[in-house]
């Protein structure tokens, strides 16, 4: 069976269980996919779905890339030098554990209810995994090539560019892509706490009215750009940083 | 082309006590072909490095061109290590454009023919042979014109019709290329078939104990009668010349 027609199968299983309990329990407090898909309809042509997932959608883009940047920059520094990595090692560990709701109420405390504030929050959260990861791939920097750039006398950016930093890609790959999941839980919940738009405010606001059709049907739109964003960003993304990387032959 | 005149006192490693190179003198003319052979680890490729620059040589003394440097940077020095070291993530041609931006297609075309390789400048290293991996080394050693050439036990681990193959070759570049060569290798029968002149190293801490010109006419035979002969007369006056001594008893 091919992997398309395996994925397609896994999808109409999980649909169709769904379906049956919906109609086994039959309340409104598990709606079945057709009350979904209506609420759904309903949210994206008269509500103010496509708004808000805009409104979300930037949010996270903006933290992402802040944080994958400082989180990168951060980790190479750490898993180059020892001595920084000594220095900085326990603040890691402490930022690392610090819980996202904390960070997310003293920025809220500190910085008032505004957008800056928002985004602070998701990024500080966000930045010690990247650290993590990219240190471990700084680390196992083969120096054998280091030396080759050296030998023959790469300037600096030429080095960093084409012989350090290639070196990275899986490792930063693989926390763009633990990132990404991670920054939309964390946005969620920095809309819910103290934003008045984005999918956050929607979902509290859907909540204090029990429509759960509502939620489900948010939550689907939400499933969906992300399965967008994997297909069309990360597994291109993959291929092009795979490249040279199996003996494949040409 | 460059001349050499090198005078090493001691080498330590740093944060280590012992001596890796001890009272090392040699020089050589322009275009010399100099091989270097001695036990393992008696610090060769430290000896290889010092001259590369990648292994610190300051208190040395390092004349280059008559030039006291502690590293070669003035030179446009090549470098075959014992791995290929090429970046998996770069095609050939890319990995030869990485040590000489300005080179042009064609000349890259007439390097890849040179070494055996017409036609596979768009292939990445792991879809060649280790063989060819080697190849497209000494082509990316070659490709910066050298005034310098450093090989360390380039053809180790080839099969002996390949590492024949690649010892043609090299005598060709570098004859075309007219630089000097300082080679490591283990292997007597292959120095004598390349080298001017042949350094033997003590084990560690290694000074060079021997030196012998070796006074065939060139081009050499692999196996040729006169060169059997000449490691025979070497090995018959010291006996344990390869293990790094030369006592005349066994």
């Amino acid at each position: 069976m091919s992997p398309v027609y395996g994925r397609l199968l896994m999808l109409i299983v999980l649909a169709s269980t769904w379906q049956g309990i919906a109609w086994l329990v039959n309340s409104s407090d598990f709606p079945s996919l057709f009350i979904v898909a209506e609420s759904f309809i309903y949210h994206f042509f008269q509500g103010d779905m496509l708004v808000n997932l805009g409104v979300t959608l930037t949010r996270v883009l903006i933290s992402f890339i802040i944080a994958m940047i400082l989180g990168v920059l951060i980790g190479i520094v750490m898993g180059t030098s020892k001595r920084l990595n000594q220095l900085s090692d326990t603040l890691l560990i402490i930022v690392l554990n610090v819980p996202a709701l904390v960070t997310i109420l003293l920025c809220y405390i500190w910085f008032g209810l505004v957008e800056a504030a928002a985004i602070t929050a998701v990024v500080i959260n966000k930045i010690p995994t990247v650290v993590v990861m990219i240190r471990e791939g700084a680390r196992v920097v083969d120096d054998d090539l280091l030396n080759v750039a050296k030998v023959y006398k790469l300037s600096l950016s030429k080095t960093f560019f084409k012989v350090f930093l290639p070196q990275l890609y899986p490792y930063i790959m693989a926390s763009a892509r633990a990132g990404l999941s991670l920054i939309w839980k964390i946005v969620l919940v920095v809309e819910l706490l103290g934003r008045s738009d984005g999918v956050g405010f929607a979902l509290n606001t859907l909540f204090q009215f029990f429509d759960i059709a509502g939620i489900l049907a948010y939550t689907f739109a939400f499933i969906s750009i992300v399965l967008v964003i994997e297909n069309l960003i990360f597994r291109p993304l993959d291929k092009l940083i795979a490249r040279g990387a199996h003996n494949d032959s040409a | 082309m460059i001349a050499l005149d090198i005078t090493i006192k001691d080498k330590c490693y740093t944060n280590s006590p012992l001596t890796v190179l001890k009272d090392i003198q040699f020089s050589a003319k322009p275009g010399e072909f100099i091989a270097i052979i001695g036990p393992s680890g008696s610090g060769k490729t430290t000896l290889l490095n010092m001259l590369s620059g990648l292994e610190d040589a300051s208190g040395q003394k390092m004349v280059f061109n008559e030039k006291a440097l502690n590293v070669c940077t003035d030179y446009q020095l090549g470098y075959v290590f014992q791995q290929p070291r090429l970046m998996p993530w770069l095609t050939v041609n890319e990995n030869i454009q990485l040590v000489l931006p300005t080179i042009e297609e064609e000349k890259i075309e007439t390097l890849l023919a040179q070494v055996g390789l017409a036609g596979k400048g768009s292939y990445y290293p792991k879809q060649l042979s280790g063989g060819m991996q080697r190849r497209v080394a000494i082509a990316r050693a070659f490709a910066v014109n050298p005034e310098l050439i450093l090989l360390d036990e380039p053809f180790n681990s080839l099969d002996a019709p390949t590492a024949a193959k690649l010892r043609l070759l090299l005598v060709n570049l570098c004859k075309s290329c007219g630089s000097t060569v300082v080679f490591v290798t283990h292997d007597l029968s292959e120095a004598i078939n390349l080298a001017d002149r042949i350094l033997f190293m003590s084990s560690s801490p290694s000074s060079i104990i021997h030196q012998a010109v070796v006074d065939l006419p060139k081009p050499r035979q692999e196996s040729g009668s006169a060169e059997l002969a000449w490691q025979a007369k070497l090995m018959n006056q010291y006996p344990q010349i390869l293990s790094g001594s030369v006592a005349k008893e066994l």
